[in-house]
């Protein structure tokens, strides 16, 4: 094994997937090959439709590839549920649940102890300023505050991966760079492996340190993009020269992938 | 907010009910309607007052019998719930039989059931756990099947057990139904309770009902009336307040809107 393979915290080894609609299958995934390396964050831009859900279901264990093998940390997991935390679009907290409760009954599906989960929830959300609402039920909470409980929530489970699903999409453009700043800021501070999926390209330059460019559905990687921007990141990188270069590239490649659909 | 919206609330059912009261009492009055035929309001009062110990002591049996069939019933449906979602099939294959039991009138079934099982209590609370368990049973089960698909989605996602996801996600989400199934049933359980004891029982408000309606003492039969109706509005109530003892996490007073979506 090389040093590279060695670190690699999740690979994604000639993956395929297809689904059978209207009685045809459709591949929507496409002898797709990613990594992410132990502390490393890894986005996947891509048009809307280009399998990267499945993609997410597929690494979560909740499905399983027609073919190509998923390994976190070294070890087969096709098929196989809990190696990875996850936060959603959507926030996806439980309304009976207090905010505190939501983080620690997270935690112990993880294997942590109850009194240690709840513990390390208050201790958290203590420290992210949100300590005084951790005994309210999650209605009370704006949109961005519950989206940094479930991105607190994913962070402290101990699970090798964190796989982020679009979680700004829903906010406003304000709330989503404050989210970009805070998130930044907390993950350079924990350095977790995280695979994460957006729509926006400065979005995914501004936090990454690699990028993999998917075309449309069935997906394949385009193209992989090493982020040359030093860390800790500035949350005004993008006045940089090398962002809009960066920033052109692939738009230019995303707009290719569109046009070469149109042309089939 | 709550104590001053009640009141202006509750005023216009109260004063509906307080002008039929009066018009009954002034029909009586004006067309010396036969006290056998339509007992005025005001001899239902005197009666319920002068039978008053022994139409409580019948009461507090009937609420006794209520209760017990009420419990087993919830019992009952809250298991059959879980089991028909849980297990997979069984629900298929019990529900024609349910069903069945459900189209039965109780009017029929009694004496069947006082035939197999004799006088005692047993027949009594097989008719009520046949009537009190379907609303509880069927509603939860609706509610279980509910629960929002994207905190489904997160759980499998964590890899949450199937444990895991009836305490965290299903039975919660269940609430709302569940306690709608519970108030319907509430009611129902009293229904049930007189018919059981109308059909062979030698105590209960049922029971008292039977022997005045046979003796043509119809103030009794209306004292007996009032108890019942009341005994329902009770359980009700008691279903109600559960109800929101229970379920503190809804926004108040706004709509669903991020929470569970009401019923």
């Amino acid at each position: 094994m090389s040093e590279s393979e060695r670190s690699a915290k999740l690979e994604v080894s000639g993956v395929s997937m297809s689904y059978v609609r209207d009685r045809r299958r459709r591949l929507v995934l496409d002898r797709l090959s990613l990594n992410v390396m132990a502390g490393e964050f890894v986005t996947l831009i891509g048009p809307s439709g280009s399998g990267k859900s499945t993609l997410f279901r597929l690494i979560g264990g909740v499905e399983r590839p027609d073919e190509g093998s998923i390994r976190i940390s070294g070890r087969e997991i096709a098929g196989e549920r809990g190696h990875i935390s996850y936060m959603p679009q959507q926030a996806s907290l439980f309304p009976w649940m207090s905010v505190a409760g939501n983080i620690s009954s997270a935690l112990t599906t993880a294997g942590v102890g109850a009194k240690e989960a709840a513990a390390l929830a208050s201790q958290w959300l203590e420290r992210i300023g949100l300590g005084d609402v951790a005994k309210e039920y999650p209605h009370v909470l704006s949109g961005g505050m519950q989206q940094r409980v479930s991105f607190l929530r994913a962070l402290l489970m101990p699970r090798d991966v964190m796989c982020l699903d679009e979680p700004f999409a829903a906010l406003d453009a304000l709330t989503r760079a404050e989210m970009q700043a805070w998130l930044l800021g907390l993950w350079e501070a924990e350095r977790r492996s995280v695979l994460f999926v957006t729509h926006s390209i400065e979005e995914a330059l501004t936090l990454s340190d690699r990028i993999y460019v998917l075309s449309r559905a069935p997906a394949r990687v385009l193209r992989e993009i090493r982020i040359p921007f030093p860390r800790p990141r500035r949350a005004d990188v993008w006045k940089e020269p090398e962002f809009v270069r960066l920033k052109e590239e692939v738009l230019e490649l995303l707009q290719k992938g569109a046009e070469a659909d149109h042309a089939l | 907010m709550d104590n001053n919206i009640w009141p202006r609330r509750a005023l216009l059912p109260v004063l509906t009910l307080v002008g039929f009261v009066l018009l009954w009492q002034a029909c009586c009055a004006l067309f010396k309607v036969d006290p056998w035929i339509l007992p005025a309001p005001s001899s239902i009062a005197r009666n319920m007052w002068e039978d008053a110990p022994r139409l409580s002591g019948q009461l507090w049996f009937t609420l006794r019998l209520a209760l017990k069939g009420l419990g087993l019933g919830i019992a009952f449906g809250v298991a059959a719930a879980l089991l028909f979602h849980l297990i997979p099939g069984v629900r298929a294959a019990l529900s024609p039989l349910i069903i069945i039991t459900q189209n039965i009138p109780l009017i029929a079934l009694g004496p069947l059931l006082i035939v197999w099982f004799g006088f005692g209590i047993l027949p009594k609370l097989i008719l009520l756990v046949l009537v009190c368990f379907f609303p509880v049973a069927w509603s939860m089960l609706a509610g279980l099947g509910q629960a929002e698909p994207h905190l489904r989605e997160y759980l499998s996602m964590i890899g949450a057990t199937r444990w895991e996801v009836l305490r965290r996600l299903e039975l919660p989400a269940s609430l709302p139904s569940f306690f709608t199934g519970l108030k319907m049933t509430a009611t129902y359980s009293v229904t049930a309770v007189i018919v059981a004891e109308w059909l062979g029982a030698s105590d209960g408000i049922g029971h008292y009902l039977v022997l005045k309606s046979k003796g043509y003492d119809t103030a009794g039969v209306f004292s007996a009336i009032i108890c019942i109706v009341a005994l329902a509005l009770a359980f009700y109530g008691l279903a109600a307040l559960l109800e929101k003892l229970a379920i503190r996490w809804r926004p108040a007073r706004r709509g669903a809107a991020q929470g569970g979506r009401g019923a």
